[in-house]
């Protein structure tokens, strides 16, 4: 059991979506579904994040911005890839600018379909990562029991 | 009866050892208020402490080994002037060993040289210069009543501070909400999402430098309503009604006026402890003088 | 008593020698100069520290007559001077003074034999400790700065001989100001330190240069002129000359010391710069710095405040002290504010100065035992920590080019042990538990029980805001880790290192010491004069040396961390940082990230404030000349 289960932060990025998801994932923390009590926090700051909710198809302008909040995230940390465009492209899939879908950029690990996703389709998700999250930290918390031994790394 | 000093040292234990737990409660209430008054359910009382248990487990990342000594330092420094303060000392020594802690949190913030942080330690920065003034005026208040700056002579002396200092007492309300980082006057940092510089001064800190900045801003919710107590100390009844009456203003205040901008943080602020602040005390330097010599 | 004329004779022996010899043996001179100078302020300190007040039983003659004419030979090649370049303000001071001077000496006082013309006490062992551990390692630390300063600045004429002999001449005249009991002489010694100012401010030649050392020399004059007018009146009251004593004239009481006593601070308060005066000094940051950090810093300023603090027991609990207490308290306030809104290193220091002469005076001032103890205390702490902060940011000018504080972003990597030292001189200007927030919280403690003292906390709390915010954005710039940064550090020189390290472990060493120094000489002093005396409690001593401590070792913490820490580049919205700060702005064009800080121009922009300064300063000075007047009819 870890902490990380109870307090699951988030950090939401915008990766060219047409925003109907983006306003689904933020009408989760409104009081109607208020995932707040769940110890969600949306917090804009990718190094106080667990959780990497991202929507859109992802284009030539945001492929490396994606990419760069996904490595300021600390480990453990998981993806999900919000509404169809995030998993595929969606409707924007044959377009010339568009990459097609987040795993084009940085492993995912939950992708939740619907265009736009529901609010509670979208909870369902991240629960879900919550459990690929807890597994992870499991594993990294292994690896830092052998890392032990080891002299450190560089600085 | 036991000594002076061990009681103190006892008082200094106590307060290191149980501040956290005190803290993290009170910061757990705060938002399940707050998260009411805004309609909804809100998270568990204890999860602040989730939170931290959580900021602990992750990996440890920083932009420049020199955050880990700044946190570090800060988190030393405020739970050596909250134990100073709960061990009876000199309130003087108090707010400057707390000056001292906030500036190595201004430091780390610095250290990272970006944008958010800079702003977000800038602000910080106007922040303490705006609420410095006020918190001397306080202790020197309290020495103008009790005749001494000693935190235990000030809590043991029985008389109803209040009465004397009510100027200085809104004075240091406005002081409790800049510290609790409350809206209007969350300029820096706060607790909830909506910062225009991303999470200004603790931006670029993760992990367990996070987590240890959170359990030094328990350790100094724990020390902020300590001064609150030492105004009603009189009737420690009171004194704890006084606590929760006051938290629960700043919650209100919180959810009902949004942020201004620092110039006008830095005017008010000034402008109340002039004004509040210093009438106060020339009234109390005039009448001990006239009537009380 | 051979100890005071070899450390007054000494230096004066070395100036001589300064003119005379080349480069490289310069080096040596100097640098066995210095350690005796050292050695000899130190061995001063060893024998009387456990006596009172001793006087010495100096001839008066002809050492005065010898005075008179250096006097004189002084004010015709500044006339000369002020003809040359024009400035017939300080011409016609000269005029006044030499005039005043010559009434004083062939009119009222050919005849006297005063006797015990040198002493030493406490507060002299104090400062010629300043003087001589101070003043010895910044004349070492010049020697490098200044074949960098002339290699840098090929268009100004290499002058050095004549700088070092200015230099080990002041030192000479600063340690007569302390040991002379003779006001007389202290006049003799004050003068030739204006002098030495006026010189050095106009080294290089330059026509800003020229003006302020004209600048600075009206101003000190001007001080002079009340000096002598303080002599003349005590000429007039007694012509027997017993009262050029500084010890009778003190001890004589309110009612005749009171003139001269406002007369010689007001000397004082041009001396130190304070407002309305302060300009003088924020001029004088033209000089190469170890002129900055010798005479307008830790020594020559210093001996303003030294003279205020002697005369603190006839000004203490009356009107007129009490002015010259707000004077140096407004000028704290007001001095630290426009610090917050300069950008230029020196000038900061400049200012940072100015508020705490202010402060100094303002305890002095109001004259109570606690405050003087707490005066005594921020004289020192304050020269060994500002000029510590000189002679890095001087460093920094050398290896870098520039004073501005903008341009000092990332020093932590690029001149590491220097930022370093930067952030100790800087922590021991304003964070706990360093010496200026010891004396500021004792400071508090001690106004509180002062007639009036709201009005100097007010002040002091205000003030000491402002000091916090000017002080840790400096900090901030310099200790932000800025990526790739090459490394310029490795071509200081070797003195200028030793200097710096000595200093730096001053720095700390005093504020561990501090005790020690309180009892056998703070306390004494205070006690002979009060017959009480206050220290720190020994409970608030054991927090502050553990406070030390934690700071000292704290950061061996950063080697716990060294390994394991995953680097990540700042956040900027997502943008790529890896090396440089760079995002895309309008029009396809990389911009590069720069960061400044706040310098909130419209609240503490320098003319404005320094406008409200001169006019709150003049109009309490007016108050006091008129109490003064009063008091002589």
């Amino acid at each position: 059991m870890t902490y990380l289960k109870k307090s699951p932060w988030v950090i939401h990025y915008d990766a060219s979506s047409c925003n109907g998801c983006d306003i689904e994932v933020l009408a989760a923390l409104t009081p109607v579904y208020d995932v707040e009590r769940f110890g969600i926090i949306n917090t804009g700051n990718p190094k106080h994040a667990d959780i990497f909710l991202v929507t859109g198809s992802v284009n030539e302008q945001n492929r490396e911005v994606v990419k760069n909040i996904y490595e300021q995230i600390p480990e453990p940390k998981v993806v999900v890839a919000i509404g169809i465009c995030a998993a595929s492209g969606g409707i924007f899939r044959e377009c010339y600018n568009v990459l097609g879908g987040i795993d084009k950029v940085i492993p995912v690990d939950v992708f939740v379909p619907g265009c736009a996703a529901r609010p509670e389709s979208i909870i369902d998700g991240v629960v879900t990562a919550l459990g690929i999250l807890e597994t992870k930290r499991l594993a990294m918390k292994e690896k830092g029991n052998e890392t032990m031994e080891k002299p450190g790394s560089a600085v | 009866m036991i000594s002076e000093p061990v009681l103190s040292l006892v008082n200094a234990i106590l307060f290191v050892l149980l501040a956290p737990l005190a803290g993290g409660l009170i910061a757990g209430i705060d938002r399940k208020v707050t998260a009411r008054m805004q309609g909804r359910v809100g998270p568990p009382i204890l999860q602040p402490f989730y939170d931290v248990g959580k900021l602990f487990e992750k990996e440890n990342m920083v932009v420049t080994v020199t955050q880990h000594f700044y946190v570090l330092s800060y988190l030393v420094f405020m739970v050596v002037a909250g134990a100073l303060f709960f061990s009876g000392g000199d309130m003087l020594l108090v707010i400057f060993a707390f000056t001292l802690s906030h500036i190595f949190l201004v430091l780390g913030a610095y250290s990272s040289y970006s944008p958010y942080s800079h702003i977000g330690a800038e602000r910080e920065l106007i922040q303490i210069i705006a609420y410095e003034p006020m918190i001397i005026f306080t202790a020197v208040g309290m020495y103008m009543v009790t005749q001494s700056f000693n935190v235990s002579a000030i809590v043991n002396s029985g008389i109803p501070i209040i009465l004397y200092l009510p100027g200085v007492f809104i004075g240091y309300l406005m002081v409790l909400t800049i510290k609790l980082r409350k809206s209007p006057f969350d300029l820096s940092t706060s607790h909830h999402a909506h910062q225009e510089i991303v999470k200004g001064v603790t931006t670029d800190f993760s992990g367990s430098n996070l987590g240890k900045i959170e359990i030094a801003h328990w350790y100094e919710y724990v020390f902020l309503l300590g001064v609150v107590y030492l105004f009603f100390g009189f009737n420690p009844v009171i004194a704890v009604a006084a606590i929760i009456v006051a938290y629960f203003l700043e919650i209100l205040i919180d959810n009902t006026i949004s942020r201004v901008k620092w110039q006008l943080t830095l005017r008010s602020a000034w402008l109340i402890a002039g004004t509040l602040g210093i009438v106060n005390l020339g009234v109390l330097y005039y009448l001990k003088g006239v009537i009380m010599p | 008593m051979n100890d005071l004329l070899f450390l007054i004779g000494f230096p004066v022996i070395i100036a001589i020698l300064m003119l005379l010899v080349k480069d490289k043996v310069r080096n040596y001179i100097v640098i066995i100069s210095a350690f005796a100078l050292g050695i000899a302020s130190l061995y001063l300190l060893v024998t009387y520290f456990s006596k009172n007040t001793v006087f010495f039983d100096i001839p008066f003659e002809p050492a005065s007559k010898i005075m008179v004419i250096i006097e004189i030979l002084l004010a015709v090649y500044i006339l000369y001077l002020g003809i040359k370049f024009k400035k017939y303000f300080t011409v016609a001071l000269i005029l006044l003074q030499a005039g005043l001077l010559l009434f004083l000496e062939m009119g009222l006082i050919s005849d006297i034999n005063p006797v015990k013309n040198l002493f030493i006490d406490q507060l002299s062992i104090i400062m010629a400790l300043i003087v001589g551990i101070i003043g010895s390692l910044i004349c070492v630390y010049s020697l490098g700065y200044m074949e960098t300063y002339h290699a840098r600045h090929s268009e100004i004429k290499d002058r050095r001989k004549l700088f070092f002999f200015i230099f080990f001449v002041f030192l000479s005249a600063m340690f007569g100001i302390v040991f002379s009991n003779n006001l007389l002489w202290v006049l003799f010694f004050w003068e030739i330190t204006t002098i030495c100012s006026f010189v050095l401010i106009g080294y290089s030649g330059t026509p800003e240069a020229t003006n302020n050392a004209f600048l600075a020399l009206s101003m000190n004059l001007l001080g002079g002129v009340a000096f002598i007018a303080a002599l003349i009146y005590i000429a007039m009251l007694d012509p027997s000359g017993k009262l050029f004593g500084l010890d009778t004239l003190i001890g004589s009481g309110y009612a005749i010391a009171i003139v001269p006593a406002v007369l010689i601070c007001f000397a004082g308060i041009t001396k130190a710069a304070l407002m309305p005066f302060s300009s003088w000094l924020v001029g004088a940051m033209v000089a190469p710095t170890p002129v900055s950090a010798l005479l307008h810093s830790s020594t020559m300023v210093k001996a303003g405040v030294y003279i205020i603090v002697r005369f603190a027991p006839v000004l203490a609990l009356t009107t007129e002290g009490f002015i010259i207490a707000m004077v140096g308290a407004v000028t704290f306030l007001l001095a630290s504010g426009i610090a917050i809104s300069q950008s230029n290193a020196k000038k900061v220091l400049a200012y940072s100065t100015i508020a705490n002469l202010g402060l100094i005076v303002a305890c002095a001032g109001v004259g109570t035992y606690n405050l003087m103890w707490v005066a005594i205390l921020l004289i020192i702490f304050h020269a060994i920590a500002k000029s510590l902060l000189f002679l890095c940011v001087g460093t920094v000018e050398n290896r870098t080019g520039s004073k501005n504080i903008e341009d000092m972003g990332g020093l932590i990597v690029r001149m590491p042990k220097i930022a370093m030292m930067m952030f100790i001189g800087m922590a021991g200007m304003f964070l706990a538990p360093f010496g200026m927030v010891i004396s500021k919280w004792a400071a508090i403690e001690a106004f509180i029980t002062a007639p009036f003292g709201l009005i100097f906390i007010a002040i002091l709390a205000f003030g000491g805001s402002f000091t916090v915010f000017y002080w840790s954005k400096w900090m901030g710039k310099i200790i932000s880790v800025m990526r790739n940064q090459e490394v310029i550090e490795g071509t200081v020189k070797k003195e200028k290192w030793a200097v710096l390290y000595v200093l730096t472990g001053l720095v700390v060493g005093v504020c561990l010491a501090f005790p020690l120094i309180s009892t056998y000489l703070i306390e004494p002093f205070i006690m002979n004069i009060y017959g009480v005396t206050t220290r720190l409690s020994q409970a608030n001593f054991a927090i502050m040396i553990m406070m030390i401590c934690l700071l000292l070792i704290m950061p061996l913490s950063m080697l716990f961390y060294r390994t394991g820490s995953k680097h990540v580049s700042p956040y900027m919205g997502g943008r790529t940082t890896e090396n440089e700060m760079r995002f895309s702005g309008t029009f396809g064009t990389m911009r590069e990230l720069s960061l400044s800080n706040y310098y909130m121009e419209k609240y503490f922009g320098e003319d404005k404030v320094f406008y409200i300064g001169t006019l709150l300063c003049w109009g309490l000075l007016l108050i006091a000349g008129i109490l003064l007047a009063g008091v002589i009819l």
